[in-house]
């Protein structure tokens, strides 16, 4: 009789992705002969947390830039909204988290709606104008000494009091879970979004939108729709920094923060959702590794890195990956046929 | 036979260009009409008027009696008029499927008219989870004429099918849409005068963004010096 043969099944990278990333602390620990709750095993959890936040934030961008083709330069105004509101509503007003997590969502989708009634009546380049003044707006907002009381103008908002249950310092490794477990849920949302019929719609505007149209959709209600939940998740990022970092000041605000949107996902691969998010590591790691050994200098050193990684894989990491991937099946397909073909007509055995 | 589209008088600009000068046209319910003229007559531009995708500044446009001049594309789609333009327009990064599920009006539009569509276009079968940049031209055609098939349209516009297509694939095509004129209205827009003469029941020249010339085409298929003068081609 013969053995079946043990194989994985075709979407066993992201469950084994996770496992990895839940046994990551343990695995530290471990590793390093350190609690899991001090030393290296510490830092890192804080390391991959802050990445998982980031991924959310550059998922959001991918589904505004990569999924509908809508290039804002003003995402950074929700990121930074979310930030500021969470530390305005826990340090000032008292609210429970959980009553901030709507506000943040509520004020996003005020925010979002307002942004994109008003910029989406316009396309590419014009649009990325028009995003740009509106986070310009919000920038300059955030440091006006007129409401300093709140927002701490631009010194920014300091010691934003956490709940002590998720506190990042006290509490990492739960807070450490808490963001892995809000970024594997944005994503199993956001997929879900991309594979629907209204993604499906979003893709077609992406690749032509005046063919979307013709087949009878109101585009600007669906780039509406993908503008909206873009800026609801990436406030959402937002609020969570507020909740690892304690604070919230002007950068977050800045044209910086969006084009760290654009970098992880071009880095990662337009389009992809995986690919964001494994820019949004590579940015953080980069940075991090880049910082230690160069310095201040590090920036310098991370735009020629870019430009490799543009010229050598210029559909992102994941993009090129899946590119090939597609390339190398095809051609072995091709093989495969020819193969087969030759075989059917008698192939070495074949008498003439 | 009552008149579907009536097209009266209308004038198109693109930019500062006055590209249409006075395009007048009828395509009776149930037939097969072709727009001709040469590169630059205005034909595509005609169509796109027609859809929404250029607003007329002067002139009618009529479905069923009812003005439709100035509305939004898609809200003209959504009357019933599918369009197929020039260059094979398939969503790539979509699969054969989702580029026709994409079409449907209401839910289920696919499947009932899969078997229509699929009898007409056996290759779509084929590669249906293909994705649409993948298909070779022809298949690209014929996926970008069975997504108006998908819902329930009552004219069918229709650019340049044969363009840039190896004669026996165009030779599927014209099957196809001669199979189709059973189902609904065409108005056709097409360089190759031997398609259109095959499948056409009348006949519209364009000339200089003006309607030049109209009746029913077995009589223009037999008046070689309009067809030499018009469309450069015997």
């Amino acid at each position: 009789m013969k053995t079946p043969r043990l194989r994985l099944p075709r979407n066993w990278l992201g469950p084994a992705a996770l496992l990895v990333l839940v046994l990551f602390p343990f695995a530290m620990a471990l590793i390093t002969g350190q609690p899991v709750t001090e030393g290296a095993p510490k830092f890192w959890q804080g390391m991959l947390a802050q990445m998982f936040i980031l991924a959310v934030y550059a998922m959001s961008y991918d589904l505004l830039l990569g999924y509908t083709g809508i290039l804002s330069f003003g995402h950074a105004m929700f990121f930074g909204t979310g930030a500021y509101l969470t530390g305005i509503l826990l340090k000032h007003a008292g609210w429970p988290l959980w009553q901030v997590g709507l506000a943040v969502m509520a004020a996003a989708v005020l925010q979002s709606l307002l942004v994109g009634l008003l910029s989406l009546r316009v396309r590419g380049v014009y649009l990325a104008m028009v995003t740009l003044a509106f986070a310009q707006m919000f920038f300059i907002l955030s440091e006006a000494t007129d409401f300093a009381q709140w927002t701490g103008a631009e010194d920014g908002l300091h010691s934003i009091p956490a709940p002590r249950w998720m506190n990042p310092t006290d509490e990492r490794l739960r807070f450490y879970f808490i963001s892995l477990a809000f970024c594997v849920a944005i994503y199993l949302i956001v997929r879900r979004v991309v594979e629907s019929p209204a993604g499906k719609v979003m893709i077609a505007i992406r690749e032509n939108e005046n063919r979307a149209q013709m087949i009878g959709y109101n585009t600007f209600v669906y780039k509406l729709l993908a503008v909206t939940l873009s800026g609801v998740l990436a406030a959402l990022s937002g609020l969570m920094n507020a909740l690892w970092n304690l604070n919230a000041n002007p950068t977050m605000l800045s044209v910086g923060v969006t084009i760290n949107a654009l970098l992880m996902t071009i880095i990662g691969g337009v389009g992809t959702l995986v690919g964001p998010m494994l820019g949004a590591a590579i940015l953080q790691l980069l940075g991090y590794w880049l910082n230690a050994f160069f310095g201040p200098r590090w920036p310098l050193i991370f735009g020629i890195v870019f430009v490799l990684i543009v010229l050598f894989l210029p559909y992102g990491v994941v993009g090129t990956w899946q590119m090939r991937g597609a390339s190398w099946r095809s051609t072995w397909a091709e093989r495969r046929r020819r193969l087969a073909g030759w075989a059917n007509e008698g192939g070495l055995g074949r008498k003439n | 036979m009552t008149d579907l589209l009536r097209v009266e008088n209308i004038h198109t600009f693109i930019g500062q260009f006055h590209i249409l000068e006075g395009v007048s046209l009828s395509v009776p319910a149930g037939s097969i009409t072709a727009l001709l003229g040469r590169n630059g007559a205005g034909k595509t531009t005609t169509l796109r008027s027609i859809i929404g995708l250029l607003s007329p500044r002067a002139g009618r446009i009529m479905l069923d009696g009812r003005e439709i001049q100035g509305r939004p594309a898609y809200d003209i789609a959504a009357l019933g008029i599918g369009y197929v333009p020039e260059h094979r327009a398939v969503f790539r990064d979509l699969t054969v499927e989702e580029n026709l599920k994409i079409a449907e009006r209401r839910k289920g539009d696919l499947d009932r008219r899969s078997d229509l569509i699929f009898d007409l276009f056996p290759d779509l079968k084929r590669f249906i989870r293909l994705p649409g940049g993948q298909l070779s031209g022809g298949q690209q055609q014929m996926l970008s004429i069975a997504r108006v098939l998908v819902a329930d349209n009552r004219l069918l516009l229709i650019d340049e099918p044969s363009e840039g297509l190896a004669p026996v694939i165009v030779e599927n095509i014209i099957e196809a849409l001669r199979r189709l004129s059973d189902h609904t209205t065409v108005l056709l827009v097409e360089q190759n005068f031997r398609m259109a003469a095959q499948l056409a029941d009348r006949y519209y020249i364009l000339d200089d963004g003006q309607s030049v010339q109209s009746g029913q085409m077995a009589e223009l298929a037999r008046d070689g010096a309009l067809v030499a003068k018009y469309l450069g081609a015997g």
